[in-house]
């Protein structure tokens, strides 16, 4: 769970990086926005990490699900009176849940555009490539689209409030100096990357054409 | 005062059981939680009733046996301390107390608020020790220095009582504070390291066995560990086990 | 009348255990995996000797009635174990620990056993630390050690506020590792009711299964029993709820000869007690004694105010307060050994000098230690002209490294912090001295019987050294019962397996459940803890740190009243055949009640005072004990003849060769 889960957060830098290229919408950023697609789409070695990708998430989403059905399993008798907020965060006792959204927003969130740039008849552009930007741009100009983005990034933001700092609990990397440390990156990075994230369609919504 | 609890009644492992109400009064607040169901016990055998089963023990905060879910929080409000340490000053005249079993399927019920935690043994006898037979010609206890902080952070992590308490709050049900507990104390210490990957990799495979849950990090147990044993015995027993199993031929 | 055989070796002391060993039979290792042991009670002493025997190669089965062997009450143990190491480099050896242990115990204990205890306490230390026991260590990553009362050296090994739990934990790893190897089966929630003797050798016990109520019948060659004092026949003390005197009580009725049963130790820096519901009493370590000092105030109308709540302790200036124990006992001071402790304390008490509700508390006072810390760290840091606030934060913080979980856990009882009011103390019932007779090799007046640890009479004499116990707990179990049990057992090689269809289990068995049976059909209206309450009082009252001869024949009146009562009248709830802790409670309290008559039988008997049998007919001038060494010399080991009252007393008798007894002065 650990290590795929922080490849999945290295994943999300990556990721938010490039989608950041969409806050230009100038025409020459546009044709950028889609030369970059068609390249992650297309360079071999790319391909190859996308790949160990697909495993990473399919495997955290699996294991991670098998794991909390042996947890439920592990108190087959529930408490009558349980006060969890004395002893622990609401949101790292619920990462099952938390994850199971994220990756049903991650269905719709590749049907909406990983799944058009592959298979999908999308239009070109004037540099030949395929005219993902527009795409995005129509989805976002959707009220409840963006509603749903900005919602899941929220859901996103407590995983990794959690699932951040827990991964390196999990490798053992647990040092009474640098805990600290990773606990507060953690909230940094769980907090940035999903306001950053969310801050796409928002942006796309008001200010892009 | 004057308090109602609602305690949870199981004649039996094959009895379903249920919360039971007790209306109790002229509890005290110098009497410690133990105290207060002493009092209420008296008075159900008076009554003729069937008193509640509890374990308790030393009644002093270290053997570890009281273990009761009390109001949603092992060992009750109050951190750092067992149920026979908690006192009912923490309690207001009026209140309602919910007294629970540990819940774990680890742990099963044996009667009333009683449960068998001898997974508990069963893990420490796969791996817990130091493999040494009593010998009158050891080296000198002072051949082997040991640095304070290693010797101090060994202790913190000995102090575990094993009572449970993790278990039992864990919303995962998982015992790796205690099996930590012990792995960690014995890896600081120059006496564990010959056995340390092989004791880790014992004793996980035990714990696993026994069907305790997994660890996600909440950090519940810490918390409600009467010890306060630190998580970062866990993450120590996650790197011994990580290199033990990379390396085990 | 009988005199009884210590067997211990002739020749010089330093000598005896090494000549013993070498003359007592050994089992060949083909032999061992063919005899069986039981072990009764899972405390230090017997984990340890569980492990070791195992070790050996012998089959062991061991029994507690905790859920786990790890809950044992050797746990609790806070202060420290005693080890002649001489890491101080203060003068400390084999034979001053042994002269401290006998002096002590104020002569009343055997030299030779004494002697082999201080000989082996530094392979303990050795044992333990191999284990993987976190002692506490220095800077230099030695262990460190403090002193404790009684003594002029500082031999005590610790493990923060709980080396007894630290030490059990070692000795429970090693009796699991044996549970691992399938050498040793561990039946928790299991209590011995009965031993059984088949022609005239323990060879087996039956044991009720606590769970399922189901009467178990288990067969071996030696039994060992492990199985701690008896101090919770006065209810109130500092023992766990559930240590008892019941498996030691049925051997002695089985034929093993009680020692000594008036020796008990009441320690002086217990918690006080708060009201009529109290279940307990907790201790806090004798090593606060190190630094704090105890007083009461030096005008009646001090305490009074104090009583009445109008006045507070820290409001008493210091030319007002009587630190009686500096005052009585200049040379040792507040380190004076527990039983001198705990009597000064009654005696300002009683004298109207108390300080709580009760009038029995006096205070605990760490404020001079917090200043002199303080100083002391001021200095270390630098600091020039400090404030008396900065003094103070700083001292506080050395105290609280030293003793902060104990503050923590008085603060936590009494409601009040430690760190700015003296703490309230009280003596309280904690260890008992005597036990089970022995003889040198730990076996009982019945052949295969032992006794090891705190159950057995043999090392303290009339009063327990601090830090002692835990030493002998692990003397007995790591390093005395694995040699002289071969001498028994080397007779059972080819006896084979123990047959449980005899008739003497069968026997055994019958009376079991005919004593559990009587006791629920009893159906009367009052509780066992009542009954339990009622004992208690009588004991303290009139067998507890001071004793008389009307009140001794009083209280033998009272607790047959009391005996017959519980037998007409208890109620027991619930049935045999369940997990039943009314029933578990009812057993035990039924034994108390046979035992406490016998204790006052045996006080009533010693017509001296020594150590903590304090009779008040018998003492100095100045209130200090007087012993009578002429006719009083001797270990009172008293044979079961059908009722308490009617035992018959045996006499050991004290050779003292190598240590001339007198007067105890810590003046």
């Amino acid at each position: 769970m650990a290590l795929t889960g922080l490849f999945l957060c290295l994943f999300l830098v990556v990721h938010l990086a490039g989608n950041l290229q969409l806050l230009d919408a100038s025409p020459e950023g546009r044709l950028k926005f889609n030369a970059y697609a068609e390249f992650m789409t297309s360079f071999p070695l790319i391909k190859v990490v996308s790949y160990v990708l697909y495993f990473s998430i399919l495997f955290h989403a699996f294991d991670g699900l098998l794991l909390a059905l042996q947890n439920r399993r592990a108190r087959p008798v529930r408490y009558v009176k349980e006060k969890p907020m004395a002893n622990r965060t609401w949101y790292s006792g619920q990462m099952a849940v938390l994850g199971t959204l994220v990756l049903v927003f991650l269905v719709i969130h590749m049907k909406s555009f990983w799944y058009e740039m592959h298979w999908g008849g999308l239009p070109k552009d004037a540099d030949g490539n395929k005219d993902l930007f527009t795409v995005v741009n129509a989805a976002f100009h959707q009220g409840w689209y963006v509603a749903l983005y900005v919602g899941m990034m929220g859901v996103l933001a407590f995983h990794l409030m959690h699932g951040f700092q827990s991964a390196f609990q999990s490798l053992g990397l647990n040092h009474p100096r640098y805990t600290p440390l990773i606990k507060n990156v953690g909230i940094l990075f769980a907090v940035m990357v999903p306001v950053l994230f969310a801050m796409i369609p928002v942006w796309m919504f008001y200010f892009n054409a | 005062m004057k308090l109602t609890l609602k305690i949870w009644r199981q004649s039996g492992p094959n009895d379903k059981g249920r919360m039971e109400t007790y209306p109790i009064d002229g509890i005290e607040e110098d009497m410690s939680f133990l105290e207060m169901i002493d009092v209420l016990n008296l008075q159900l055998v008076r009554e003729g009733k069937d008193p509640i089963a509890f374990d308790h023990d030393c009644r002093e905060g270290i053997c570890g046996m009281c273990s009761m879910f009390i109001n949603g929080e092992a060992h009750g409000p109050g951190r750092g301390i067992t149920t026979c340490q908690l006192h009912m000053r923490r309690f207001k005249d009026g209140d309602t107390i919910f007294i629970e079993p540990w819940r774990s399927g680890s742990f099963p019920v044996i009667k009333d608020l009683v449960v068998d935690r001898g997974a508990f043994d069963r893990i420490q006898a796969a791996g817990g020790f130091v493999s040494v037979n009593t010998n009158g010609n050891l080296v000198d206890g002072n051949a082997l220095p040991i640095a304070k902080d290693h010797a101090d952070t060994a202790f913190d992590a000995a102090t575990c009582i094993g009572c449970g308490a993790c278990v039992a709050t864990c919303p995962n049900g998982s015992a790796m504070l205690f099996v930590a507990a012990k792995v960690s104390q014995l890896s600081l210490l120059p006496q564990g390291r010959p056995e340390a990957k092989q004791r880790a990799l014992a004793m996980v495979e035990q714990m696993d066995k026994e069907g305790f849950g997994n660890c996600s990090n909440t950090g519940a147990c810490e918390v409600e560990c009467p010890k306060e044993i630190s998580l970062e015995h866990i993450a120590r027993m996650n790197r011994e086990y990580m290199a033990a199993a990379m390396t085990k031929e | 009348m009988t005199q009884l055989d210590s067997k211990v070796p002739d020749g010089p002391l330093e000598q005896k255990w090494t000549k013993h060993k070498n003359s007592i039979r050994v089992v060949n290792p083909a032999n061992k995996r063919r005899i069986d042991v039981i072990v009764v009670g899972t405390g230090l002493a017997g984990a340890s000797a569980a492990a070791s025997l195992a070790e050996l190669g012998y089959n062991v089965k061991t029994f507690c009635f905790q859920d786990s062997p790890r809950r044992a009450h050797s746990i609790a143990a806070q202060g420290g174990i005693n080890a002649a190491k001489n890491y101080q480099n203060d003068n400390d050896s084999t034979y001053r620990l042994f002269y401290d242990t006998i002096k002590g115990g104020d002569y009343r204990a055997r030299e030779g056993n004494v002697y082999r205890l201080a000989e082996v306490s530094a392979n303990i230390i050795d044992q333990c630390v191999a284990q993987g026991v976190p002692f506490a260590r220095d800077y230099g990553g030695l262990l460190d050690n403090r002193s404790f009362g009684g003594v002029l050296v500082s031999r005590t090994f610790y493990a923060r506020g709980q080396t007894g739990q630290q030490l059990l934990l070692g000795a429970y790893s090693a009796l699991m590792r044996q549970v691992g190897t399938g050498k040793v089966q561990q039946f928790s929630r299991h209590e011995m009711l009965d031993v059984v003797i088949v022609d005239g050798k323990a060879r087996g016990i039956i044991a009720r299964d606590l769970i399922t109520g189901r009467i178990e019948r288990h067969g071996a060659h030696a039994v060992l029993l492990c199985t701690g004092g008896y101090g919770n026949v006065f209810f109130l003390s500092t023992n766990a709820m559930g240590s008892n005197v019941t498996a030691a009580w049925k051997a002695h009725k089985r034929g093993a000869f009680m020692a000594n049963p008036c020796y008990t130790q009441i320690h002086p820096t217990c918690i006080p007690v708060s009201g009529d519901h109290q279940s307990k009493l907790t201790l806090m370590s004798e090593s606060l004694r190190n630094d704090g000092r105890i007083w009461v105030p030096k005008k009646k109308e001090d305490a009074e105010a104090v009583r009445a709540g109008t006045k507070k302790g820290v409001d008493i200036p210091e030319e007002d307060r009587d630190y009686y124990l500096e005052r009585r006992y200049p040379s040792f001071g507040n380190l004076v050994p527990r039983d001198v402790a705990s009597r000064a304390a009654k005696e300002r008490c009683d004298a109207g000098f108390g300080v709580n509700k009760t009038g029995e508390a006096v205070y605990l006072d760490f404020s001079s230690a917090i200043e002199r810390y303080g100083r002391t760290e001021a200095s270390v840091r630098k600091i020039e002209d400090p404030s008396t606030e900065e003094i103070i934060r700083l001292g506080r913080d050395v105290v609280s490294a030293k003793y902060g979980n104990l503050f923590d856990m008085y603060a936590n009882i009494a409601g009040e912090n430690p760190y700015e009011r003296p703490m309230k103390i009280y003596p309280a019932v904690h260890y008992t001295m005597g036990g089970l007779w022995v003889d040198y090799n730990l076996q009982t007046t019945v052949p295969g019987l032992y006794a090891l640890g705190e159950a057995n009479f043999s090392d303290h004499g009339a009063n327990r050294l601090g830090a002692s116990a835990l030493m002998q707990g692990l003397a007995d179990g790591y390093f005395v019962i694995p040699y002289t049990i071969g001498d028994h057992l080397a007779a059972d090689i080819r006896t084979g397996p123990i047959d449980t269809e005899r008739q003497e289990f069968s026997d055994a068995e019958r009376a079991v459940r005919e004593r559990i049976d009587k006791l629920i059909e009893v159906q009367g209206s009052t509780p066992v803890d009542v009954f339990h309450k009622r004992l208690g009082k009588v004991m303290w009252d009139k067998c507890g740190m001071a004793r008389n001869a009307e009140g001794l024949q009083q209280a033998i009146q009272e607790i047959r009243q009391i005996r017959e009562e519980f037998w007409k009248d208890v109620r027991v709830t619930g049935t045999a055949n369940a997990f039943n802790q009314e029933l578990e409670k009812a057993g035990r309290v039924a034994d108390f009640l046979e035992l406490g008559e016998l204790m006052c039988k045996d006080a009533l008997e010693r017509q001296e005072s020594c150590g903590g049998h304090f009779r008040e007919e018998y003492q100095t001038e100045d209130g200090e004990a007087l012993r009578n060494d002429t006719d009083f010399t001797y270990a009172a080991a008293w044979e079961w003849t059908g009722d308490p009252g009617g035992s018959n007393l045996h006499k050991e008798d004290l050779d003292y060769q190598f240590v001339k007894p007198t007067q105890r002065s810590y003046k």
